[in-house]
């Protein structure tokens, strides 16, 4: 085989796929998204021709000619393809990106020819923008016009100035404020690097050559004997059993294995896989290896072997018996008495779950004012039932970790993990508590992290690897032992968005004001509790607190059921509220007689109010700013721009919007600490503990260091350190889209730091500046978004006609990356409002590869409009928000109201896909009904 | 995926070569048998080396279509050929490697290659172990999800589709729940001189034949799974049925 111009070595194997034998051979730019041929992460060129190296039998490429996204170009020439995904950023995580590179490379240019490359970032717009550059082979008009303007002036107002040149935009009418949009600026000169500018993410040339490095993109070692060792795992057939007997004897006779873990090796701590900045946040229900099952798919049993092939034969080899007990699917039944306990045997305190005997993890009961007399003083009142489905998070990276030690531990060696990971720190922390070893003799790493939404702040599989690596030193075995999850185990094994049934009530005078809320909320969060707390409880806080209301009541309550546990999803558990409070204030603006927006201008809180949900206001939130009023003004003004008309006669055509406000900074602490080191040859080096997925927290702390150090030294010469904990003293994490305003706070605080000690003369080299942030005060952001949709009755298909969403975001650090992170997270909510499902039969997932679970295609995400409104944060870097969960919250509400307008039927229930709209539309009574 | 139980590779150069061995399984495309486990494959018997022409010409007028063909080169015919292609969830570049004769075998509701040659009535052409043939209409190929009637050692060595069928009027629509994505249901229609030949396949287990004068209510195979429900199938199935026969006046 020739790959990349050079001849192989070693022939491949029967039944070996091209993307393994590719990766084996040191190519490590090929690669492994879903291992089924439906994402087409590892497409390579097979004789010219785009292929999924996964499906290709390895044998039958034995005479071919390869191109890897590597080969296709270099830094110093790239291929056309490359230069136009560079220029238009077309990617955010960039796993998918090589597959899009090549298969764009042939030419392929319409939906149905990228249709096999799935990219769970961008929502597409980006790489639209980027095929279309790359059809174009050069600059279009506008581009070299862009290009021939003098450079923006630096600081927070650029952005500005680019909408503003737009003549296609029309004059704001909201008190004189510029609507700010970015989304037809294609600049084609290099940006900038100061804050306000469209700068490039540092990584951005690696990630389009194929040179950035993921988790395991690690070369083999030199030395066979010191090479990695694969883990595999035996998954629970049984929803819910107690293991009688394990029977390892034949596994581990079997060549090539050298460890067996089971329940035996458990070291005994109960923790919980998700992980926060105290780790008493989550309840304590977890094992590395339980010798009780609770869903199907749980962990039973580990196989550590030289190579994955040899791990799998063993597992086939264990011989398990169970202690099978009954068990429970259903969230409403958990509760009931006599229903099985999925973690009865649990002490409520130590464990930390609310109610072990009645599967309940969480719960929340409380009001403000009088609910039953702001009810019956009421004019006008609505009632109803929401339910949201399971999601994946569907990051094209699976979860995946290598672990080895670096030298014994006798002799003062540490155990490092190199893992796909959110929150390295928070990782390194609990396995060192998990594990009995100090956290400092303990190092987390990560590499380019490919996407995380949520599903990488908890430890999945750093556990297993750890724990095989310390067994085996016992036994003088030195080796790495690395564990990547299948695309079928990011659906069995790995915890989704939590299902929510949510039941409201409102009651509002004459005007619309509203006089009571009352809610009453169900989450199941599966077979451990991993993330039910703090996705209970963030889940009805913003999205309530965003109404002033004298009366609230909201009881709430998370439940054990027998399935695969829910976790950490974009929105944390708003997302589900939210669809719900605004699908209700919906039906109230229209038993009022006004408008959707009017509702919200009537009730939502003002700067200065408290933020109140059942009980006393949190009290470091500043809510300073008047974003919600201008979102609102800005999406009611560009859905009256629309004439978009029915696409048939049979078609119904409908408006709606939502609202939803989030804190930009999760509660309960979120600390980072930072250097800016300026190094003698004057070279600036960054170090941040946050690591960096997509989200573009490292493009935005190249800007704030830039624009700190303005003048001082050569912004070309900034490099970022990060997600390593030893890269930084310390960093919660990236979550609670905290990459820009915690991390990037520490970061922006350390170069100030810098800056002050070269001002004062400071000479010596390394000259350090250091920076902290501790998450709090914070702020509040808001996201308004609204749709034109058409309904088709006798199909159920629900077609987005318009889309426009307006941001709260504060001083806009880089816009286009801003956009991406809206337009990724608005392409996330269309795919859980209109097609996205985890679907679970009697405990077993049935919806494990994309060919059944839906993520969106390119073709399948609307156009956005992106606005922003025009506020500065009193508490963010330079006035910036966070802004990378939010804009998913408000699209399915916006959606379902729309398909109210349009229909005259209410969706209940998520997602409104097409045989559901179907139902609704077609049967004689709600199929929905409110109990 | 890589296939880790999986240690022959053998490449059929003639028909002597496709006695299967224990473990043994024919390997087409390779589009599907690589996208899933296959834990009880020792051996892979590579069809794609026996030279099947992938489209002939019969002297009856007929097109041969070799079971090894991939989808994309039976999309160049345009057409329903094409419209079938599209209807299958698999990209281009899954298309150009599929094979027609696999994506018949696999036997998935949602074969669309299964819903063109019983939609067009086509016959295959069966190779037996003894060294005979036989010929079985498609809509008797496929009898339920993922099950055919094939015996032990047989092999798909052909699909004829007759010259009346190339030539006659065809009506065909689909459904799904996305767009791009797999089928949920697909009806295609032909005018014959004894009236409208419907098919059903994705919303049914095995390919339905209805006649004029047959409803939906003659069906008694609906399949549902995670790419719809079964009432809406239903009816989806019934309003593309009737909208086909209305194409075919």
């Amino acid at each position: 085989m020739i790959v990349n111009g050079s001849a192989t070595e070693t022939p491949p194997a029967p039944g070996q796929c091209l993307r393994t034998y590719l990766r084996g051979a040191g190519h490590l730019d090929v690669k492994k998204g879903c291992d089924a041929g439906d994402c087409g992460a590892c497409t390579v060129l097979v004789d010219g021709q785009p292929r999924q190296s996964c499906l290709v039998p390895a044998v039958r490429a034995a005479d071919a000619e390869v191109t890897t996204l590597s080969g296709l170009g270099s830094p110093d020439d790239l291929h056309p393809t490359q230069r136009a995904f560079l220029e238009a950023q077309g990617f955010q995580c960039g796993f998918c990106t090589a597959g899009f590179v090549l298969t764009a490379s042939t030419g392929a240019r319409t939906d149905r020819d990228l249709k096999g490359n799935l990219c769970r970032c961008t929502g597409y717009r980006s790489i639209r923008d980027a095929i279309a550059r790359a059809s174009e082979g050069g600059l279009d008009a506008r581009s070299l016009a862009l290009a021939a303007r003098p450079p923006m002036a630096p600081g927070g107002r650029a952005a500005r100035s680019v909408s503003d040149e737009h003549a296609s935009r029309p004059p704001d009418a909201s008190g004189g404020r510029a609507a700010r949009s970015v989304s037809d600026e294609r600049a084609s000169r290099p940006p900038e690097t100061a804050v306000g500018e469209s700068t490039r993410p540092p990584a951005a040339v690696d990630v389009v050559t194929g040179r950035a490095a993921y988790t395991l993109d690690l070369p083999p070692a030199s030395d066979p004997d010191a090479d990695t060792l694969h883990l595999a795992v035996l998954q629970s057939p049984h929803s819910h059993a107690a293991i009688t007997r394990v029977d390892t004897a034949a596994a581990e006779a079997l060549p090539g294995v050298h460890l067996v873990l089971t329940h035996r090796d458990d070291p005994g701590v109960l923790f919980s896989t998700a992980r926060h900045d105290s780790r008493l946040d989550d309840p304590d229900d977890t094992r590395v290896l339980d010798d009780v099952v609770r869903f199907v798919g749980q962990r039973v049993a580990a196989v550590v072997a030289d190579s994955p092939a040899v791990a799998e034969a063993a597992l086939r080899l264990l011989h398990v018996e169970y202690d099978v007990r009954p068990a429970v699917h259903d969230p409403e039944a958990a509760r009931a008495a006599g229903a099985p306990l999925v973690h009865g045997e649990k002490d409520p305190v130590t464990s930390r779950i609310s109610e072990p005997g009645r599967n309940v993890v969480a719960q929340t009961h409380g009001e403000v004012g009088d609910v039953s007399a702001g009810l019956a003083a009421a004019v006008h009142r609505v009632h109803g039932t929401w339910r949201t489905a399971r999601v994946n998070q569907a990051a094209m990276e699976t979860h995946g970790a290598r672990a080895w030690l670096d030298a014994p531990l006798s002799e003062g060696g540490r155990l490092v993990v190199r893992t796909s990971s959110q929150v390295p720190f928070l990782v390194r922390d609990e396995l060192a508590h998990v594990l009995g070893l100090e956290p400092t003799r303990v190092r987390v790493t990560t590499g380019r992290v490919g996407g995380g939404f949520g599903g990488k702040q908890e430890m999945l599989v750093e556990d297993l690897v750890a724990l095989a690596v310390l067994r085996l030193a016992e036994r003088g075995v030195h080796r790495p032992v690395q564990w990547e999850l299948t695309r079928e185990q990011q659906f069995t094994l790995v915890p989704g968005r939590h299902a929510f049934r949510v039941e409201v009530e409102l009651g509002a005078d004459d005007d619309g004001v509203l006089t009571a809320m009352r809610l009453d909320v169900l989450s199941d969060t599966g077979a451990y509790g991993n993330h039910a707390v703090g996705v209970l409880f963030h889940g009805c806080h913003e999205s309530v607190a965003l109404y002033r209301c004298a009366s609230k009541r909201v009881d709430a309550e998370a439940v054990y059921t027998h399935t695969v546990p829910a976790g950490a999803f974009r929105g944390y558990g708003l997302g589900q509220v939210i669809f719900a409070i605004e699908s209700a204030l919906d039906d109230l603006a229209r038993e009022v007689g006004i408008s959707a927006a009017e509702i919200r201008r009537r009730n939502a809180v003002v700067p200065g109010d408290e933020l109140v949900v059942n009980g006393p206001p949190v009290d470091d939130i500043v809510h300073a700013t008047d974003g919600l009023p201008q979102c609102l003004d800005l999406v009611e003004q560009a859905l009256a721009r629309t004439d978009a008309q029915a696409p048939g006669p049979d078609w119904l055509v409908g408006e709606g919007l939502a609202a939803a406000m989030i804190a930009t900074i999760p509660p309960r602490g979120h600390h980072s600490t930072a250097t800016v080191t300026l190094a003698e040859d004057g070279s600036v080096e960054v170090g941040v503990g946050s690591a960096e997925f997509g989200n573009g927290s490292a493009t935005v702390h190249v800007q704030l260091v830039a624009t700190a150090l303005g003048g001082r030294l050569d912004p070309s010469r900034i490099r970022v350190r990060g997600g390593d904990t030893d890269a930084a003293a310390y960093d919660t994490g990236a979550y609670g889209s905290t990459g820009s305003v915690v991390a990037g706070g520490a970061v922006h605080a350390a170069a100030q730091d810098l800056a002050r000690r070269l001002d004062a003369g400071e000479a010596e080299r390394p000259l350090v500046g250091t920076g902290e942030h501790h998450g709090t005060p914070r702020s509040v952001a808001f996201n308004v978004h609204g749709v034109r949709v058409a309904v088709h009755p006798p199909t159920g298909e629900v077609r987005v006609l318009r889309s426009v969403h307006a941001a709260d975001a504060g001083v806009v650090l880089n816009p286009e990356q801003l956009r991406g992170q809206v337009e990724g997270g608005v392409a996330q909510g269309f795919g859980s409002a209109l097609q996205e499902e985890v679907r679970i039969e009697d405990g077993v997932v049935t919806t494990r590869s994309f060919r059944d679970y839906r993520v969106s295609q390119i073709g399948q995400v609307p156009h956005t409009e992106v606005l922003f409104a025009d506020t500065v944060d009193p508490v963010g870097p330079l006035g910036a928000k966070s802004m990378s969960e939010a804009p998913y919250n408000p699209v399915a509400p916006a959606v379902a109201n729309a398909v109210r307008d349009a229909t005259g039927r209410r969706p209940r229930e998520l997602p409104m896909s097409r045989d559901r709209v179907w139902r609704l539309l077609t049967s004689e009574e709600d199929p929905c009904p409110t109990p | 995926m890589d296939l880790a139980t999986v240690s022959s590779h053998r490449f059929a150069r003639s028909r002597d070569d496709l006695c299967l061995g224990a473990g043994e399984t024919l390997l087409a495309g390779g589009t599907w048998l690589f996208s899933e486990p296959q834990p009880s494959t020792t051996g892979l018997v590579d069809l794609t080396t026996l030279g099947w022409p992938d489209l002939e010409k019969l002297p009856d007028g007929s097109l041969r279509i070799a079971a090894t063909c991939p989808v994309a080169v039976l999309r160049e015919r345009g057409g329903v050929f094409a419209w079938c292609a599209d209807a299958l969830l698999m990209s281009p570049k899954v298309q150009a490697v599929a094979t027609v004769g696999g994506n018949v075998c696999l036997a998935l509701p949602a074969g669309a290659m299964t819903s063109l040659l019983a939609g067009l009535d086509a016959t295959a052409v069966v190779w037996t172990p003894e060294g005979g043939e036989r010929i079985v209409a498609v809509t008797d190929l496929v009898v339920g999800n993922a099950a055919t009637s094939l015996t032990s050692g047989e092999v798909v060595r052909c699909f004829d589709v007759p010259a009346a069928s190339l030539a006659a009027p065809i009506a065909h629509r689909r459904f799904s729940l996305a767009d791009l994505g797999r089928s949920a249901g697909v009806v295609i229609g032909m005018r014959t001189d004894e009236g409208v030949r419907a098919t059903v396949t994705g919303s049914t287990t095995r390919p339905v034949l209805l006649t004029d004068g047959e409803g939906v209510e003659a069906i008694d195979c609906w399949h549902e799974d995670a790419h719809g429900a079964l009432d809406w199938r239903a009816a989806q199935t019934e309003r593309c049925l009737a909208e086909v026969r209305e194409e075919l006046g």
